[in-house]
């Protein structure tokens, strides 16, 4: 496991370098973004037909993820599908994967702005968990504290000597830590873009994902 | 022969012409089905277009659109607009002429619909909207004849193969409609006339008098030019003088950047202040305008231009031509000479300025290969792919069509007379359902087979997503340059977003050939200001990228042969001595390799004269396969003639490099993953239709961006690696990017007679490699080397390594666990 090593509110975590944040004390392993089955919901409204595979790609990724944390619960933090009628339409052999996924161990899905009600899927539904000392919900709020949210699908770039390199990160600072997306389809928001500057702090990291968790400065 | 009627025979006595011997053979054979006229730029080749309209019309008689007129260029089409109604006018003909382009409004296109001109004249991309409207038929009746203007510019893009098939598309509206070619000097005529050709009707070519050669030279200068670089700043005085003795010079760069720095250190020298105005792709619409309405005028002494201004606007009287830098090709450079009187029968007057040392050498080659009527080109091989699938996707919002007789309809065009009906079925289902092997919600399938059998779109609201996505043309992603104002200044052109990316405010760039100031980025767009004092950072505008023709580089490597070099200047002859000295020179049939330490990395160079995507491709090919034998490469950089590789590590033996087995083995891999392949896969998925174009005001929400073509690429790449897109992608690779052909004949040529020198500096052969713009990153294990050094970098300088964010250990490298 490759991960980068921080602490929110006094909870050690592990920033792994798939995206995944993993929570070594409470066996809990977080992702959020996930937008399963995008491909479907562009296609019925009319769009393009994209490669259906973003869900069986995303669930492999976090499938090995599982495999190398064991974790006991679970929290997919909001945006886990791209719409409700996307989680419904997926195919049966991938929610057979997903129960799979589930056997065992405790699964929430915390509510997201493109699925806000719940699914029929195993597991529980919440609008937020709090797990002392932390609470994870889907997006921000810039007054709280200790939260570990999503949504914002950051990504950090840095110039190295002439060629730029952008990836998904997790930024984070002593309030709180916003997740990258972990879905395949997923594009990510600039860490110097304005929705950042409210919530986080002058001292806040990037951590990148990609082949090594990397933190820097978040660049701003 | 078919006389001219009375009106026209005084019409042209008024003017004291009398009628040319093409434009005769054209009023001739105007019943032929097509007809292609090659002819040199000033022969009259409009009129002689457009003449048997003109007499077909001169009654008043004909109901709707008469002759639809087809430019590459919009600008083309308004200055033809301005031509013809002078005829018309004079003779006083009851015809109506009108343009459509992109640039015109929405009620004009609606009436043009409802109520086409005698005349009109478009562009391929709004040909293929149009083609795509249920009323086309209404709009089209009556066409009796098309006129392709500039056919040979078109034929060599896929703007040409969709151009072709919306004229299928048009045949089958109109049977009897007519087809005539327009070119410039070509080397393989017949080539372009299987193009155009409405199968298995033929193509007739009429060969026009070429005039008079050109009088052609290289400009003296009393300086030297440089060892490299692409400014030919040493030539700003001999320029300005040139300038001064002829009415207007045309001074033609092979890149915007270049044609940038050009004019900014003509202007510096300009002590006469003689109005020279500058015109790129790149520059905003006001600004290009005005510098062509000042050139219309006459008031501009000089215009510093790229291929902006290659094709045949009527620019006034242009007595000069300039071409700074290397021509890359033999039959453009003619074809540039020509725009220098623009009158029939004078000889063109031009003039060549070899940039830097080496471009010497390339400009004597061209113009000996001139002189010789020697002219190059490449077959371009069967109609792409991904132009199909967006005119069954165009020809599916015009109604429901039969998919046998759209395939009979596609293959009337020259350029898919050979397609077979299994592709044509593989795209036919791609456009319906994706074309994957995972079936997974066909229920949402993009067309539909009715029980009637015809095709139709599910949604018919789709067809306005077709619509705004149809073209060929590939924009990169530029964001536009204003002046910082209060509210929205100046704006001054566009850059690519890449180069934006790289820019921290206090940077200073040049565009319109002034300074600016870089202050920060706002809705999307630059704001600078402006800064006189600094000398500018370079922007890397996307100039076209042409490779040096085979031809032209088989001359090269010829004169490298020689013992002396009488024919070019001492400077030259002396620096290809010292290179003779200190190294070697390129031989035909052998492959240098030199190695040498410079800028803190370990650099290789191999002059392989493969062109520049060949070249391309081998820096690919390379780069991996020192990845795969641990040489940490950085990157490269291409070349006409030699590729550049840099990386951690030196290369000592290059002979397990250049395994052409182990090459071509790698080629199915490699293509899989390189940046050459992405870029190659979204710009045919764009016109695919598998990605929409971002539409501007998606991208000014600046929420989060559509995830990246990338990803659909890695997607498909790793689950349905069979896919059409990826088929068709690896073909245009194969062919343009790529250019494998070209790298496996230079391999087949060499053997394994490689002479590899290991040296400890830069030679005076691979000095121009450093300046070169378009450098390829690997994205490899230096890559992550590098990413390592720089972050502990910078969490060191910005104090966050010492300090702790919270009250735990101190955050550190974890490798495994």
């Amino acid at each position: 496991m490759n991960a980068y090593d921080l602490t929110l509110a006094g909870a050690p975590l592990k920033a792994l370098s798939t995206g995944a944040l993993w929570w070594p004390d409470q066996g809990l392993l977080c992702v959020s973004d996930l937008h399963l089955g995008k491909s479907e919901r562009i296609a019925r409204r009319g769009g393009t037909i994209l490669p259906p595979y973003e869900t069986r790609d995303t669930l492999t990724r976090l499938a090995a993820d599982l495999a190398l944390t064991h974790a006991r619960t679970v929290v997919c933090l909001g945006d886990s599908f791209d719409d409700l009628g996307a989680a419904q339409a997926l195919p049966e052999a991938e929610k057979l994967w997903i129960n799979r996924l589930q056997a065992g161990r405790s699964w929430i899905w915390v509510e997201g702005n493109h699925d806000p009600g719940p699914v029929e899927l195993g597991g529980s539904h919440l609008a937020e968990l709090a797990l002392a000392p932390l609470t994870f919900r889907h997006i921000a709020q810039p007054t709280s504290s200790a939260e570990v949210s999503g949504h914002y699908h950051p990504k950090a770039s840095l110039s190295l000597g002439g060629r730029t390199v952008t990836r998904p990160a997790f930024v984070y600072d002593s309030d709180r830590l916003i997740m990258p997306a972990y879905g395949t389809y997923t594009g990510g928001l600039d860490t110097r873009a304005a929705a950042f500057a409210p919530l986080m702090r002058a001292d806040a990291r990037a951590v990148l994902t990609g082949k090594t968790a990397i933190a820097v400065p978040m660049p701003r | 022969m078919r006389a001219l009627p009375p009106l026209f025979e005084n019409w042209f006595s008024t003017k004291g012409w009398s009628i040319h011997p093409h434009q005769q053979q054209m009023l001739d054979r105007a019943d032929a089905p097509s007809l292609l006229l090659i002819a040199p730029t000033g022969g009259g080749k409009t009129l002689s277009g457009f003449l048997p309209t003109l007499i077909d019309l001169a009654d008043g008689t004909h109901q709707g659109m008469h002759t639809l007129y087809i430019s590459p260029l919009k600008a083309l089409a308004a200055d033809i607009q301005r031509n013809l109604m002078t005829p018309v006018e004079e003779m006083g003909l009851p015809i109506t002429i009108e343009a459509r382009t992109g640039d015109t409004t929405a009620t004009r296109r609606k009436r043009q619909r409802a109520d086409p001109p005698h005349i009109f004249l478009t562009t391929p991309e709004s040909l293929a909207l149009l083609v795509s409207y249920d009323d086309a038929p209404r709009m089209f009746r009556g066409l009796k004849r098309v006129v392709i203007d500039e056919i040979h510019a078109l034929a060599e893009s896929k703007r040409g193969d969709q151009m072709m098939l919306a004229l299928a598309r048009l045949q089958t509206i109109c049977p009897n409609l007519k087809r005539v070619g327009l070119s410039a000097t070509v080397e393989d005529p017949a080539a372009i006339a299987h193009l155009m050709a409405c199968h298995p009707d033929p193509c007739d070519i009429l060969l026009a008098d070429p005039g008079p050669a050109p009088d052609i030279q290289m400009l003296r200068t009393t300086q030297a030019p440089p060892w490299s670089g692409g400014g030919a700043a040493y030539a700003i005085p001999a320029v300005l003088e040139q300038i001064k003795q002829h009415k207007t010079t045309l001074i033609f760069h092979n890149t915007r950047a270049q044609a940038e720095i050009f004019f900014h250190n003509l202007w510096l020298a300009n002590d006469d202040s003689l109005p020279i105005g500058i015109h790129h792709g790149s520059l905003d619409r006001d600004q290009r305008a005005r510098v062509e309405a000042a050139m219309v005028r006459g008031d501009l002494r000089a215009i510093v231009c790229t291929g902006s201004l290659d094709l045949g606007i009527d620019w006034g009287d242009v007595d000069l031509v300039i071409q700074i830098g290397a021509p890359k090709n033999v039959k453009r450079l003619v074809q540039r000479i020509g725009r220098a009187n623009h009158r029939y029968n004078a000889p063109s007057k031009a003039l060549l300025v070899p940039a830097n040392r080496f471009e010497v050498v390339e400009c004597v080659a061209a113009l000996e290969a001139v002189l010789a009527g020697d002219l190059d080109g490449e077959p371009r091989g069967a109609g792409p792919r991904d132009v199909l699938c967006q005119h069954i996707l165009i020809t599916a919002c015009a109604g429901p069509f039969d998919a046998d007789r759209l395939f009979a309809e596609i293959t009337s065009a020259g350029a898919y007379a050979a397609l077979s009906r299994q592709d044509f079925e593989d795209c036919l289902t791609f456009c319906a359902t994706g074309g994957y092997a995972l079936r997974a919600y066909d229920r949402w399938q993009r067309l539909l087979q009715r029980p009637d059998g015809l095709w139709q779109l599910r949604d018919p609201r789709a067809a306005r997503a077709i619509r705004m996505n149809i073209g060929t043309i590939q924009d990169s992603d530029t964001l536009k340059v204003r002046m910082r104002r209060n509210r929205g200044g100046k704006p001054l052109g566009e850059i690519e977003e890449s180069f934006a990316a790289t820019l921290t405010p206090g940077d200073t760039f040049l565009i319109g050939g002034q300074i600016v100031r870089y202050e920060g980025l706002r809705d999307m767009t630059v704001e600078v200001s402006r800064d006189a004092a600094k000398k500018p950072k370079i922007a890397t505008f996307t100039g076209t990228k042409f490779a040096t023709s085979t031809q032209l580089s088989a001359r090269v490597q010829q004169m490298f042969t020689q013992d002396s070099w009488p024919e070019l200047p001492d400077h030259t002859a002396q620096w290809l001595a010292l290179q003779r000295k200190v190294s070697q020179l390129p031989q035909p049939g052998r492959l240098l390799i030199e190695s040498f330490p410079h800028d803190g990395r370990a650099q290789t160079v191999v002059y392989g004269f493969a062109g520049r995507n060949g070249m391309q491709t081998l820096g690919l090919l390379l780069t991996k396969r020192m990845e795969e034998l641990g040489l940490s490469p950085l990157g490269f950089v291409a070349t006409d003639y030699a590729t550049l590789i840099w990386g951690l590590d030196p290369v000592e033996d290059p002979a397990p490099l250049f395994d052409l087995p182990a090459l071509q083995d790698g080629l199915e891999t490699w293509l899989a993953g390189n940046a050459v392949m992405k870029r190659t896969f979204r710009a045919s998925a764009t016109i695919a239709g598998l990605i929409e174009r971002n539409a501007p005001s998606a991208r000014k929400s600046g929420r989060q961006a559509t995830f990246s073509s990338d990803i659909l690429y890695d997607t498909l790449h790793k689950y349905d690696p069979e896919h059409l897109m990826l088929q068709i992608t690896r073909e245009e690779a194969l062919r343009g990017l790529v250019d494998f052909g070209r790298i496996k004949e230079m391999l087949d040529r060499v053997g394994n007679r490689i002479d590899h020198r290991s040296l400890s500096r830069v030679t005076p052969l691979a000095a121009p490699l450093f300046l070169e713009m378009g450098r390829v990153p690997v994205k490899g294990d230096a890559e992550e080397r590098l990413l390592a050094q720089e972050a502990a970098r910078l969490m060191e300088q910005s104090g966050l390594a010492q300090i702790t964010p919270a009250a735990s250990s101190q955050p550190r490298w974890r490798n495994g666990q």
